[in-house]
């Protein structure tokens, strides 16, 4: 096991049980999934709502508890469900952090700004003085660019993207080596979302932080990304540099998603192809036999209702689970 | 660029090619400061309070309450009678009489404090008798609620946020413990625990207090803290949901923590409201256990046992029987309101 890489994850499993009418059955949010982020990388995660993004961010901060698989962080084994290893969160909160989608619900409204960012620092025991405290907290106030004066505020007295920033100051407050980003940007206005990107950029070249960014938005991906990673139905479909995944998609399912994209000029968007998808994403409950895709797949041929194909290399870090050559 | 751009017939759009520089005037320091300045920091609190204020049926009740209060504080100290004193040979006097003795003594010059209320079949002062009667009811009803309120949020907030098992097991108990009828067990238990308590408390300070007021204290702890518990868990519930919950697990928040900091504050308001709400209920048990004889022992009064005394001398006496019963329905009806008046201003989920 390299340990160049700051986070692991090998065949990652994360089923919920649902109760159907009378037996338990398992929703296989996230079933097998494996990628690796280096130091000072983004990865970025993209795929449909409810394809298990989320799920697989919050299972990494172990908000949930695996059903199977293997989390290594910065050469700790955290998760192996194979080894029976279990180990207890807290000393690694303060080196995994999150940031999380909906900056509305994410920020207690009884809490006012200055406790929202001093509580990890209050639960971490991270100072020696209250004044200690107060200066660590102007400070990452001042990183996520929020004045000064906002601290005795509480959280409805601001907009979403300053909101956002404070949960950026929080997640950041620990001084953490990797955030998880699930959908930072997804609920806000576009012209505010380039703003945040810009800061995650930022805060990243500084503090040489390395991203897990989940949005469904793929150009942001593309932008603050250096690898995309695919999902579709809580599986693995393609992993590649982010330019590799742009000019060369190579899973069906990653060529409808690009093509999906809107094209800012008109004249092009004509002349461009969109593939569309026909039906819906089957239910996580019913999953179809071999590859979840191959419902809405135009290449799909009777082995890829037999088999899930494998996740292999076609060169150049480029994964692809796809039985297409 | 500028050159084809054509305004469209209906556009709201204002023109800015017919305007010139010198038609705008910059902003000054101060309009820019003006910009700056958000509206004042308001708590929930504040907020709450200040809603309550334009409430004046829920002002008014404040302001009786109050009254209520200093009454009940201060009467003891200008009134020269005790609840148990018996003042001899006035007995049976009407609201503002005197009896002969005292009569007599006025005409000697010697100034006599009057009978507000009048006196009882024994001659005590039943203006006095009424005010401790209030003192008793108003002081159960704040601490059963306040022990109702301890128990319930406890037991309601483990319940409701480490749910699952836990929660199925605990809420069963709180079923089974709902389907008992309330009344009966009250007056059983009020029976029981009246004679264990009382060797138990001897030479105490709870002893002054009388076995009964604390065997009153006990059984609307254990038995009304059900419906605090159930509500306090299904405002637990709906709050667990939320995202800041998760972001404080996501910290490395620890449970209790958790619950402290992020669960109970933000369902503060169902909490205060009920409180306020369970105060009046307590006192209304206390006078009905007070009037079957159940309630604090004599010659202490409560309005209950008062109302239930004036019943044989209802026809000659009828002021003994209301002027407890006005204090009952003033209290209650006091603290009804003022928890409507803090549930309006403090439920969110109501209109402004």
């Amino acid at each position: 096991m390299s340990s160049e890489n700051i986070l692991e994850v090998s065949h990652l499993k994360q089923y919920f049980p649902v109760k159907n009418g009378f037996k338990t059955v398992p929703l296989k949010a996230v079933d097998d999934i494996s990628f690796s982020i280096k130091p000072g990388e983004t990865l970025g995660l993209v795929g449909e709502s409810g394809c298990g993004k989320t799920t697989v961010g919050r299972t990494l901060l172990r908000l949930y508890q695996p059903t199977a698989g293997r989390i290594v962080f910065d050469g700790d084994v955290l998760f192996d469900s194979e080894q029976k290893i279990d180990k207890k969160m807290q000393p690694y909160r303060k080196q995994m952090q999150m940031v999380f989608q909906d900056p509305y619900s994410s920020l207690n409204p009884r809490m006012t700004v200055e406790d929202i960012i001093g509580e990890p620092l209050d639960v971490h025991k991270l100072y020696s003085s209250k004044g200690e405290r107060h200066d660590k907290i102007m400070e990452l106030m001042e990183t996520v660019g929020l004045n000064a004066e906002h601290a005795t505020r509480y959280a409805h007295e601001f907009s979403g993207g300053q909101r956002q920033r404070i949960g950026i100051a929080r997640a950041l407050a620990v001084d953490p080596k990797f955030i998880v980003c699930d959908e930072p940007v997804s609920a806000l206005d576009v012209s505010i979302q380039a703003q945040v990107v810009n800061m995650f950029e930022d805060l990243q070249k500084e503090r040489g932080l390395s991203y897990l960014f989940i949005a469904h938005d793929l150009l942001v991906v593309q932008h603050i990304s250096d690898r995309i990673a695919v999902m579709y139905l809580g599986h693995m479909m393609e992993i590649a540099d982010a330019v590799e995944l742009m000019d060369n998609p190579i899973h069906p399912y990653t060529q409808s998603l690009l093509s999906a994209v809107p094209i800012p000029d008109p004249n092009t968007a004509r002349k461009s192809q969109r593939i569309i998808l026909e039906g819906d994403v089957p239910s996580p409950l019913k999953m179809p036999s071999g590859c979840p895709f191959r419902t809405r797949c135009r290449y799909a041929t009777e082995q890829c209702a037999c088999e899930m194909p494998p996740f292999t290399d076609r060169g150049n870090g480029h994964m692809v689970a796809c039985w297409n050559k | 660029m500028k050159d084809n751009f054509k305004k469209a017939p209906f556009s709201a759009q204002i023109d800015l090619s017919k305007f010139s520089m010198q038609d705008f005037e910059k902003a000054t320091d101060e309009e820019k400061k003006q910009q700056d300045v958000m509206g004042e920091s308001t708590t929930f609190f504040k907020d709450g309070m200040r809603r309550l204020r334009k409430n004046p049926l829920a002002m008014l009740s404040i302001v009786i309450l109050v009254l209520l209060i200093l009454v009940i504080l201060i009467a003891p100290h200008v009134i020269p009678y005790g609840y148990a004193d018996i003042v001899k040979g006035s007995a049976n006097l009407h609201p503002m009489e005197y009896s002969m003795q005292e009569q007599q003594a006025i005409a000697k010059g010697e100034s006599v404090f009057p009978h507000l209320f009048g006196t009882d079949s024994l001659g005590r002062d039943y203006f006095i008798r009424v005010v401790y009667g209030a003192r008793v009811s108003l002081s159960v009803g704040i601490f059963a609620s306040i022990l109702v309120l301890i128990i319930g949020m406890v037991y309601g907030s483990i319940s409701g946020y480490l749910g699952g098992r836990v929660d199925l097991v605990m809420m069963r108990i709180v079923d089974i413990i709902y389907s008992l009828p309330d009344m009966l067990l009250i007056i059983l238990l009020a029976v029981v625990l009246n004679e264990t308590l009382s060797p138990l408390i001897k030479g105490t300070v709870l002893a002054k207090l009388g076995t009964n007021m604390i065997a009153l204290f006990i059984v609307f702890g254990i038995l009304y803290w059900v419906g605090m518990a159930r509500l306090i868990r299904g405002q637990i519930l709906t709050i667990k949901q939320n995202e800041y919950v998760l972001a404080a697990k996501c910290i490395g928040t620890s449970t209790s923590r958790t619950i402290i900091k992020h669960i109970l504050p933000n369902c503060l308001s169902v909490i205060i409201i009920t409180t306020a709400l369970q105060i009046p209920s307590a006192i209304f048990t206390e006078s009905y256990l007070s009037f079957v004889g159940l309630g604090v022992s004599a010659p202490m009064p409560s309005l209950g046992s008062l109302a239930n005394e004036a019943r044989a001398g209802m026809m000659t006496y009828p002021e003994r029987l209301l002027f407890p019963a006005f204090a009952i329905c003033l209290i209650v009806l006091a603290l009804n309101l003022l928890g409507d008046g803090l549930r309006d201003a403090f439920d969110p989920k109501l209109s402004r």
